[in-house]
């Protein structure tokens, strides 16, 4: 279990002792290990008790969480229970709901994400994001990189350096350097994924959301997603939703586990159970709900 | 892997303020030419229809229908529009009659039992759709030379029956298909596999639940054919007929046709007569439109 | 062993040959052909009811002469028969109506796709659906005697629009269409699906931005299709030229203030007059209706390649 190079899914019927199954984060990849909460590292972003509603109805509640600069943040659980709600609420997606609103405080580098005199376009320059589902423009691929700078008004001297930069930073230059003029929808699945990272990278955000990113692709494409990761965080802060857990071992340096609850109108909410580093969660978490989902014996 | 170069020049601290740096004038100047593209359409329109309305007020009375139209300015206070009446409702009779079994059947060829591979089919498909744009005078000169004169049929009711159910026959067709295609194939294998055959499975299974549809594309045809008068023109409508319609041969004419003949004269009380009979035909045509939009919202989706 | 009821086919019959069981089916089946075949047969009788004449007139007129003539005189003693008059007219009511259609119709279509909330929506696309069908002697009757008076009153400047004019006739024409405009463009782009617009509000686009750089380039072979087809209604257009645009056609004349003839004028106006048959008058309305079916025709033609290409795209 401790050596997967062909990422194949664990087998989680079988209950064995958490820190056996789960692989410690970036082994098995030839990772060095994360280096679990780096002291020094700073808080770009925290969240304290917010909850988001859509109308009347509390899809999520209670999230208090901090996210690291050039760090990776997973949100694991199981459906339904609010990560990606959460998720979009970061750089205010959820505005494009009629009848979203949020709860509590989210700061970013300490302002306050939803004051009123706030700009979602600005946020949403910052904070950029990639979806489940690729999702590139009925446009070249060259047009679909340099959309973002186009529409934000980024003074660029030359775009085709930019657009090569992009590329190059979401590790797809090589594979598509002859044909640039070509329909982003002609590429593969995973091809289309990058180039979503690349189009997100284009406008230099300062952190990338990205919501279930690989659940849409095989799992060779993934590998090479997760590899993208690791070289991205170094320059942007990332923040994960995902469904595989493995996924969220192998790449994050701190994990947020949500759950969800039927309350007593029979209505389900999503909630944070807890939030820590990830060698923790996944060898000695806190919570007995967080240690039965990572030993599979529910979710 | 190549390794990424990210020369990126990160947003400063300062830069990381996220008021509102401006406010978006060009979006909002936008968003105002867009609402009035719309309110103008709408305003004009609207604007034009009540003119009618108020025009043709005095003469929107029992006479419309219990007077015969007359030439003459001397009789226009007793002057109505019976025959263009009796007469749609002939014409439009007829039409019924012609376009709907022929569109229904038509339809129900292409969507069951056609082989869509086959290139006289496909022909058939993009021949529908080419009759669907051709202009309407067309029509009538298809009635006018084949029907009217080498059939024989002359200009009469039947003639103009049979030219405006080609003129709608598109419309009832494509309706009609596309209500089919939205039953789904499971209700027509669970037939197949009881054994049913192919007719009794379309006409036990698939047209029941697409009624409604074919029903709104019915009646959408219709109210298009009441309110055509260029193929008519052509075929000889034009003339005054004071007299009611009396078998299929007879000669006729229509409510456009009438109104068409009122703007021909010249003095001011025929405006207002002809304002009264487009005020009437208004009334039948977006009633019928009407109908056949609540219809098919109502029945859409029902799966 | 006990008596056994027959569970399966009826006992006498037990043959598996199609056919055997339903001579109904049969019937049915060449019924539903021959309705099929009506719409073959209505194209076939269309081309020969224009064909024939046609031919007969291009003896009398040569062909180039017809095309290039601007000499439209078929009433006068010294007969010309060249068609450029009616198919001037025809492009002048035509362009008129689409510089009125295209923005009206097309910003429509964007508002109500992508500004409109989704109640307005419910409301206001039935409603356009409606006004699509009002007949167009409707238009015809108030743009002779509500729009022009106007025009005529408000004219700034010397001779003003005539009784009848393409100007007046253009202007209604335009108000005609854009329901048909704003319905299919709105429909294209409609079916733009939702990821696009989130992948671009993801990347800091404002609403216009999306609107007129995602949703738009997505959706424009919808309508570009919707606008071919409101060209090809102008062309096809019938009651509105006729009553308000006017019935002379003897030259070419490119002012839109004038009474100037189109192509189905000419044939609505002919039609109902006292022509003989068998004259070269009447034969002249074939040539002409033979033309206006062939311009309509290839215009359609590509509509419908436009909206195939669009559905591949997306569905």
């Amino acid at each position: 279990m401790t050596d997967d190079p062909d990422h194949k899914v664990a087998d989680m019927t079988a209950p064995t002792h958490p820190s056996i199954s789960i692989a410690p984060p970036g082994a098995g990849l030839g990772r060095p290990a994360r280096e679990p909460g780096s002291a020094g590292a700073a808080s770009i972003m925290e969240l304290r008790d917010v909850s988001v509603f859509y109308g009347d109805y509390e899809a999520v509640r209670g999230t208090t969480l901090a996210v690291q600069q050039n760090q990776i943040t997973a949100m694991i659980g199981p459906s339904g229970c609010g990560k990606s709600t959460i998720l979009r609420a970061l750089n205010r997606m959820n505005d494009l709901i009629p009848g979203a609103r949020v709860a509590g405080t989210i700061t970013y580098h300490g302002q306050d994400l939803y004051a009123r005199d706030v700009d979602p376009i600005e946020v949403r320059r910052r904070i950029g994001m990639v979806f489940q589902k690729p999702n590139p423009f009925p446009k070249s691929i060259f047009d679909n990189i340099a959309y973002g700078p186009r529409v934000t008004g980024m003074k660029v001297s030359n775009m085709d350096d930019l657009v090569e930069e992009a590329l190059r930073g979401a590790a797809l230059w090589d594979e598509v350097k002859d044909k640039l003029k070509s329909s982003g929808l002609a590429l593969s699945g995973g091809q289309q994924q990058r180039l979503c990272i690349a189009r997100t990278i284009a406008v230099k955000p300062d952190m990338i959301l990205m919501d279930e990113p690989c659940s849409a692709l095989d799992p060779i494409a993934t590998a090479k997603i997760e590899d993208l990761m690791y070289q991205l965080v170094s320059n942007y802060t990332i923040v994960i939703v995902t469904h595989n857990m493995q996924q969220a071992a192998r790449v994050s340096h701190r994990t947020a586990f949500f759950t969800a609850e039927v309350d007593n109108a029979g209505v389900r909410h999503g909630r944070l159970v807890e939030f820590d580093d990830t060698q923790k969660i996944f060898t000695n978490p806190r919570e007995k709900r967080t240690e039965d989902y990572i030993t599979g014996r529910f979710g | 892997m190549s390794a990424p170069a990210l020369t990126a020049e990160r947003p400063r601290a300062e830069e990381l303020s996220l008021t509102r740096k401006r406010v978006r004038v060009g979006d909002l100047v936008f968003k105002l030419a867009l609402q009035t593209c719309f309110l103008i359409g709408f305003a004009v329109l609207a604007a034009l229809l009540l003119w009618v309305v108020v025009k043709g007020w005095d003469r929107l009375d029992s006479r419309l229908w219990t007077e015969m139209p007359t030439g003459r300015v001397s009789r226009i206070d007793q002057a109505g529009v019976q025959s263009a009446i009796t007469g749609t409702l002939w014409v439009i009779g007829l039409t019924a009659l012609f376009c709907i079994p022929t569109g229904v059947f038509a339809a129900i060829y292409l969507e069951e039992y056609a082989n869509r591979e086959r290139w006289y089919n496909r022909l058939l498909e993009l021949n529908i759709q080419n009759l669907a744009g051709v202009p309407s005078i067309v029509f009538g000169i298809l009635g006018l030379g084949l029907i009217a004169r080498q059939f024989g049929l002359g200009f009469t009711v039947i003639t103009a029956s049979i030219v405006l159910s080609l003129l709608v026959l598109p419309v009832v067709i494509i309706a009609t298909r596309e209500a089919i295609r939205a039953v789904p194939q499971s209700i027509r294998h669970a037939s197949y596999a009881l054994g049913a055959t192919k007719w009794q499975t379309v006409s036990r299974q698939v047209l029941p639940p697409a009624v409604p549809g074919i029903a709104t594309g019915s009646i959408l045809a219709l109210s298009r054919a009441i309110g055509e008068a260029a193929p008519l023109i052509v075929l000889g409508a034009v003339s005054f007929i004071t007299f009611n319609p009396d078998g299929l041969r007879s000669r006729y004419t229509v409510l456009p046709i009438q109104i068409f003949g009122y703007i021909g004269k010249s003095q001011s009380e025929y405006v207002e007569l002809a304002a009264a009979a487009i005020v009437l035909l208004l009334a039948i045509v977006l009633l019928m439109n009407s109908v056949a939009i609540f219809l098919r919202n109502k029945f859409q989706k029902r799966w | 062993m006990a008596n056994r009821t027959a569970i399966g086919p009826a006992a006498g019959n037990q043959s598996l040959r199609r056919g055997r069981r339903h001579p109904t089916e049969r019937v049915i089946g060449v019924l539903l052909v021959v309705a099929a075949l009506v719409s073959i047969a209505t194209t076939v009788g269309i081309i020969l009811a224009l064909v024939e004449p046609a031919i007969e007139f291009f003896r009398d007129v040569s062909i180039v002469d017809f095309l290039t003539g601007t000499s439209w005189t078929p009433t006068f003693a010294q007969k010309s028969y060249g068609v450029l008059p009616l198919v001037v007219g025809t492009l002048l009511v035509t362009s008129i109506a689409l510089v009125i259609a295209i923005p009206l119709g097309i910003g429509s279509a964007i508002y109500l796709a992508e500004y409109a909330s989704d109640r307005a929506r419910t409301l206001l696309k039935p409603v356009l659906e409606l006004l699509a069908g009002v007949p167009t002697v409707v238009y015809g009757f108030v743009a002779l005697f509500a729009l022009n008076p106007i025009l005529q009153k408000y004219w700034p400047g010397g001779s003003g629009p005539s009784f009848q004019n393409l100007l007046v006739a253009g202007i209604a024409m335009g108000v005609m269409i854009v329901p048909t405009i704003a319905s299919i463009s709105e429909d294209a782009m409609s079916a733009v699906p939702h990821s696009l617009r989130e992948g671009a509000y993801a990347l800091a686009s404002t609403k216009m931005q999306v609107a007129t750089r995602v949703v738009v380039p997505a959706a424009i072979s919808g309508i570009v299709a919707a606008v071919v087809l409101g060209i090809s209604r102008a062309i096809g257009e019938t009651m509105i030229v006729t009553i308000a645009g006017g019935l002379i056609s003897s030259e070419v004349d490119f002012n839109p203030l004038h009474a100037i003839e189109t192509m189905t004028a000419y044939i609505a106006a002919v039609s109902s007059g006292d022509i003989p048959v068998g004259s070269i008058e009447y034969k002249s309305v074939f040539a002409v209706g033979l033309l206006l079916f062939v311009v309509t025709f290839v215009l359609n033609a590509f509509s419908i390649r436009l909206v195939r290409k669009f559905r591949e795209v997306y569905e």
